[in-house]
C-alpha cells in the first residue's frame, strides 16, 4: 500500500512494479513482455526446426532406396524384401483406407455425441459421459490392439462382416474374413479417434455464444434447427479441425492397427481382406530389415507418411479457408 | 443500501395493500383519456401471477400485467430486478435455461401460451424477440438472415422470399441502406444496422408481439434514434414490449410503463403518469435518480 503511494507521488508517473530481485537490473518498461515474447518465439521456432530435422533425417536415410528404385517406389505394389523389390502402394493404400473408414464412422458418431453433450443432455449426465470420453482417450493403443484382436476381431468375423456382405456386398465387402482386415482396423481406429473428435468439437460447440442459440429459438426454431443454424454452421472450421486431428491420429496409429489389420501387403477393394499400413510395416520390419535398401525403403515410407499427413492438413486448412472466407467479421 | 431499500419497499407494500393492488385495477387510476382509450383497446398479452425461479432463487414475484394490443409497453427498473426474466417468460424463452422454473400463467389473446398441447416453437413464431446485442447469424448473408424464420416455416418459394426480404427490411427501415448488398454477410453491417436486421428478421415471420430486451444499449445515439423511430412505426401493426435502462427512451417510445424492483411489479400505468406523477414512492425515487 505504502509502496503504491510512493510510486504515485514520484513525479506522477507510475513506475512498473518489478519483483525486488530485478530492481536496478532491468528498469526498462516492458522488459518482461520482451523476454516472454523471446522465449515463446524461440520455442515456436524450435518446433519448426525439429520438424525440419526429422524430415531431413528421413530424406537422407531413404537415399539408398531412392537410388536403387527411384520413383517406381511410389507406384509399385510389390513388396518382396528378399528379391529387393519395394513398392509403397499397399501401405499407403492400407493407411488411407483404414483411416478414412475410421473417419467415416467416427465423425458422425463423435459430432453426434458432442452435440448431445453440449446441447441436449441434462446437466447431470454431461460430466459422467465426458469422464468416460476422457478415459477412452487415456487407454494405451496396445490395449486397444489386444482388445481388437481378442474381442473385436471375433465379433466382426461372426456378426458384423456377414451383415456387411449381405447389406452392402461387393466389391467392398466380399467374403467373410478371419476378422483381421481393413474394416476391423477402421473400426478400431474409429474408436481410438472418437475421443479426439468429441473433445475438440465439444470445445468448438461450447464456444458458440448462447445468444445465437436463443436467437434461433426466438425465431421459432426447434432444437435440431437451432443446432443446425446457430451451432453447426459457425462451427464448421472448428469441426474440420477436430476431424483433421482425428485423422492425424488415425494415420500415425501403429500398434492397434498392426494387431488387427492382418499385415498382408496387398491392394484390394475388398475391405474384409487383410491389409497393411505404413506405420505398421515400419514397426514390424524395422528390427529385422537387412540391407541398406530395405532399411532405406522403410525410411522412405516414413517420409511418405509425414508428407501425406502434411498434405492432408494443408488441404483441410484450405477447405476451411474456402468455406469461411466470405463469412465476414463475426 | 439494499436493506434500506427492502425496508422502504416493505413499508410501501403495506401501504399498497391498504390502498390498491397493482395490476387489474390499474385502469382506475389512469387519467380520463386513457380510460377511454383502454376501453376500446384489446388486451393482447396478459401476465397472471407470474413467478419465476432460477434454482432456489426467486426472480419474479406474482407479476400481473395487461399489455394492450398495438401499444408499446416499456419495462424499467434497476439492474437485476427481473426485467429480462419477465420479458423472456412472454415467449417461453426462460425454458432454455435448465434451472428456470415458472408459476402463474401468460395469456396471448385469452389462450394460455403454457398450454401443454402447445409447442413453445409455435408461441415463439407469434411472439418474436430482439436481444440486447445484435445477433445476426454470422455465417449467413443479409438476405439469408432475414428469411431464416420463413425457411424454418418451410417457405421455399423464391418469389415469396424475395418479397419478404424487401418488405421486412423496409419495415425495419434498413432497405435503402442494404438493398445493393443483400449477399454480404450480415455481420459486416454496423451495430445499428445489425440490430435493425435482427428486427427485420423477427418481422419476416407472421409476428404479433415483438419483445425487445434493451435493444439500443449497444448502439450509438443515431442508431438508437433510428430504432426508436422504427418502434413508433411498428406500433401501427404490432404489440411491443421493450425493456430499457434509458428512462428518456421509455418516455419517448412507450404508452405504458412498468416499473419493477426486486422481482416485483411496483407500478404499471400510462407512461405519462408514471413519469410525471407516479403513485408509488419507490417509482418516484427511481425516476428521479435517487437509486438504481
Ligand atoms: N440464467 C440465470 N441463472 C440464474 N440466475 C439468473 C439467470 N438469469 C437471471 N438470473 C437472476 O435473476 C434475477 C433477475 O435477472 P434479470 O436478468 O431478469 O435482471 P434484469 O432486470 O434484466 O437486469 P439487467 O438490467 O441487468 O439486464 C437476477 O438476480 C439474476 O441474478
Ligand atoms: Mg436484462
Amino acid at each position: 500500500m505504502n509502496a503504491l503511494n510512493e510510486q504515485e507521488v514520484d513525479g506522477g508517473a507510475v513506475k512498473p512494479a518489478l519483483p525486488f530481485f530485478l530492481f536496478g537490473k532491468f528498469k526498462e518498461v516492458g522488459f518482461g513482455d520482451k523476454l516472454f515474447r523471446g522465449i515463446t518465439g524461440f520455442f515456436a521456432f524450435l518446433i519448426l526446426v525439429l520438424a525440419l530435422m526429422t524430415f531431413l533425417a528421413l530424406w537422407v536415410n531413404s537415399g539408398p532406396c531412392f537410388k536403387a528404385i527411384g520413383w517406381k517406389f511410389l507406384i509399385s505394389s510389390e513388396w518382396d524384401p528378399i528379391q529387393q523389390k519395394f513398392g509403397a502402394v499397399p501401405f499407403v493404400y492400407g493407411t488411407l483406407v483404414s483411416s478414412f473408414l475410421a473417419l467415416l464412422i467416427a465423425t458422425p458418431l463423435g459430432l453426434g455425441i458432442s452435440l448431445f453433450l453440449t446441447e441436449l443432455a441434462p446437466l447431470n449426465l454431461r460430466t459422467p459421459v465426458a469422464f468416460i470420453v476422457d478415459i477412452l482417450a487415456a487407454i494405451p493403443s496396445v490395449v486397444y490392439g489386444l482388445w481388437g484382436m481378442f474381442v473385436l476381431a471375433p465379433i466382426m468375423q461372426a456378426y458384423v462382416d456377414p451383415v456387411m456382405v449381405k447389406v452392402i456386398g461387393g466389391p467392398f465387402f466380399v467374403t467373410t474374413s478371419i476378422g483381421l482386415s481393413f474394416f476391423t482396423a477402421g473400426v478400431i481406429l474409429s474408436i481410438m479417434i472418437l475421443p479426439t473428435i468429441i473433445v475438440i468439437s465439444r470445445e468448438v460447440f461450447e464456444a458458440v455464444p448462447n445468444v445465437y442459440r436463443e436467437s434461433a429459438k426466438a425465431l421459432g426454431a426447434t432444437d435440431w434447427e437451432t443446432i443446425q443454424l446457430s451451432v453447426l454452421k459457425p462451427s464448421k472450421p472448428g469441426v474440420v479441425g477436430a476431424v483433421m486431428l482425428g485423422l492425424g491420429r488415425a494415420l500415425g496409429e501403429t500398434m492397434a492397427v498392426t494387431m488387427v489389420i492382418g499385415n498382408m501387403a496387398q491392394v484390394t477393394p475388398n475391405l474384409l481382406a487383410p491389409g497393411h499400413s505404413m506405420a505398421s510395416v515400419i514397426a514390424n520390419e524395422f528390427t529385422e530389415a537387412t540391407g541398406d535398401v530395405y532399411l532405406a525403403a522403410l525410411s522412405e515410407i516414413g517420409l511418405l507418411l509425414m508428407v501425406i499427413t502434411l498434405v492432408l492438413n494443408i488441404a483441410a486448412h484450405l477447405l476451411v479457408w474456402f468455406t469461411t472466407r466470405n463469412y465476414g467479421r463475426a | 443500501m439494499i436493506d434500506e431499500l427492502m425496508q422502504k419497499e416493505k413499508a410501501q407494500k403495506v401501504k399498497m395493500e391498504t390502498t390498491k393492488p397493482v395490476g387489474e385495477s390499474v385502469k382506475l387510476v389512469v387519467p380520463h383519456t386513457e380510460v377511454e382509450m383502454s376501453a376500446v383497446q384489446k388486451v393482447k398479452v396478459k401476465a397472471e401471477g407470474v413467478c419465476a425461479w432460477f434454482g432456489d432463487k426467486q426472480a419474479l414475484f406474482d407479476v400481473n400485467m395487461n399489455v394492450n394490443q398495438k401499444e408499446v409497453t416499456a419495462i424499467i427498473g434497476p439492474s437485476g430486478c427481473g426485467k429480462s426474466t419477465l420479458i423472456r417468460c412472454f415467449n417461453r424463452m426462460h425454458e432454455t435455461v435448465p434451472t428456470a422454473r415458472f408459476a402463474g400463467d401468460i395469456m396471448l389473446e385469452d389462450k394460455s401460451i403454457f398450454d401443454p398441447k402447445l409447442d413453445p416453437v409455435v408461441v415463439r413464431r407469434r411472439i418474436g424477440m430482439v436481444f440486447q446485442k445484435p445477433t445476426p447469424f454470422p455465417t449467413l448473408s443479409i438476405y439469408e438472415n432475414v428469411i431464416v424464420g420463413l425457411k424454418l416455416n418451410g417457405v421455399r418459394d423464391k418469389k415469396v422470399l424475395d418479397q419478404a426480404v424487401e418488405s421486412s427490411l423496409r419495415k425495419a427501415a434498413l432497405w435503402e441502406e442494404v438493398k445493393d448488398s443483400l449477399n454480404k454477410p450480415g455481420a459486416a453491417l454496423s451495430g445499428g444496422q445489425q440490430q435493425r436486421l435482427c428486427i427485420a428478421r423477427a418481422l419476416a415471420v407472421e409476428l404479433e408481439v415483438l419483445l425487445m430486451d434493451e435493444p439500443c444499449s449497444a448502439l450509438d445515439p443515431i442508431s438508437t434514434s433510428k430504432v426508436e423511430e422504427l418502434i413508433h412505426e411498428l406500433r401501427q401493426n404490432y404489440t411491443i414490449i421493450i425493456v430499457t435502462h434509458n428512462m428518456q427512451q421509455a418516455a419517448r417510445v412507450s404508452q405504458k410503463t412498468a416499473f419493477m424492483l426486486n422481482g416485483k411489479l411496483i407500478e404499471y400505468d400510462a407512461t405519462e403518469k408514471v413519469f410525471t406523477n407516479p403513485s408509488n414512492k419507490l417509482t418516484e425515487d427511481y425516476i428521479t435518480g435517487r437509486f438504481g
